[in-house]
């Protein structure tokens, strides 16, 4: 018998790993899943709202996204392949994570950016450059030196960062992300249907917005 | 008949470990068996895509969320290569336990690899990423007790009762 044990205690370990690790991930995934279908809401009034393509594109993308959280960074480049090659309408929101210590200036510096008509630019440049500020101890230095990049007033650039509207703005969005249940980041809307957790790569992300298209389109 | 007789030897010492052996290659078993629940653990974090809330640690998203983390071509997470080897050293440390005296050899060389894999992560995170996560920081220092185990690890005894 005592030949056969650690054969057993092998076997047995293997067993509660695989087991232990199924149950594990799809209990985060359900944790992950967040909200299934997303309510249409009126935007309060004064608020921005960050959109690119056609207000009335057959396929809308709305994504509550942290410009510090690796996995939005991943998505950010196919989500604008994604929109230029199906015209698709992209909505960003700003769900700054408390976890990251410079999201929310990140997230104000976007904001700031897009009172002078440069969100997106400012948007792909946060992303692109994501692994250089997020461990910047002086982070807004690094924002300064890019909104200089982009051409904008720097002066109006750092009040706007500090202002009231800029921070009510990106509370707005994160108030409303999670009054639909949104806790994580990327958590991203087709149509204002939730794309499960493990679709949110950029190998899936291609076949899931070609089947919104297809749902999308009229059945003849 | 000679070689019967050899066979039997040799699966009588097989079988009967030093007491010493045997109290080594159990705790090197437990402390794989914290390694591979650890890893196990960051795989599924990975796979579900769950960095942001890693440890409550910018550092550690940042880390486990890089290039770095995934096997090139293959597109696996790191961290499940290291549940492989956290459980081929379990598995060999617990044959040795038992006396299985080649799996004290294969025991040695996993660990071996899995302190040479240990440091190119920790240069990367020094270096290349300059942020450390805590759970490959913690998993580095349980590769570095498995090695200090395999250099300081008892000569092969057998008891021939």
């Amino acid at each position: 018998m005592k030949r056969y044990l650690p054969f057993i205690i092998v076997i047995l370990v293997a067993l509660l790993v695989l087991g232990g690790g199924t149950f594990l991930y799809r209990s985060k995934l359900s944790t992950n899943a967040g909200p299934k279908v997303l309510k249409p809401e009126a935007e309060p009034s004064g608020t921005l709202v960050h959109a690119l393509g056609p207000a009335n594109a057959p396929v809308t993308l709305e994504e509550f996204g942290d410009f510090q959280c690796p996995p939005c960074g991943k998505l950010s480049e196919p989500i604008n392949q994604l929109q230029k090659q199906y015209n698709l309408r992209v909505i960003y929101r700003q769900f700054p994570l408390a976890v990251h210590k410079n999201a929310k200036d990140a997230a104000y510096a976007a904001e700031a950016a897009g009172r002078q008509g440069r969100f997106w630019q400012m948007h792909d440049l946060l992303f692109r450059e994501q692994a250089v500020w997020s461990q910047s101890t002086d982070a807004r230095a690094l924002f300064s030196a890019y909104a200089g990049m982009l051409q904008l007033d720097l002066n109006r650039f750092k009040q706007d960062m500090d202002s009231g509207e800029v921070q009510q703005q990106v509370e707005v969005d994160q108030h409303r992300g999670a009054a639909i249940g949104v806790k994580n980041t990327p958590t991203i809307f087709l149509n204002n249907e939730a794309i499960p957790t493990d679709q949110l790569n950029p190998s899936l992300l291609p076949g899931v917005v070609e089947a919104a298209l297809k749902k999308s389109k009229p059945s003849s | 008949m000679k070689s019967a007789s050899k066979d039997q030897a040799a699966a009588r010492s097989t079988m009967n470990p030093s007491r010493a052996q045997t109290i080594f290659y159990s705790s090197a078993a437990l402390i794989a068996l914290v390694g591979l629940a650890e890893a196990t653990y960051l795989t599924v974090m990975f796979l579900s895509g769950e960095t942001a809330v890693c440890g409550g640690s910018a550092d550690c998203a940042l880390v486990l969320g890089s290039a770095y983390a995934v096997v090139p071509l293959v597109k696996i997470p790191v961290a499940s290569l290291g549940a492989l080897a956290y459980f081929s050293a379990f598995s060999f440390a617990t044959f040795a336990a038992f006396g299985y005296s080649s799996a004290q050899r294969f025991f040695a060389w996993t660990v071996i690899a899995m302190f040479c894999m240990t440091l190119w992560l920790l240069f990367v995170q020094a270096f290349r990423l300059h942020a450390f996560c805590k759970y490959c920081l913690f998993s580095a220092a349980l590769v570095f007790l498995l090695s200090g185990l395999v250099v300081a690890r008892p000569v092969t005894e057998t008891q021939n009762n």
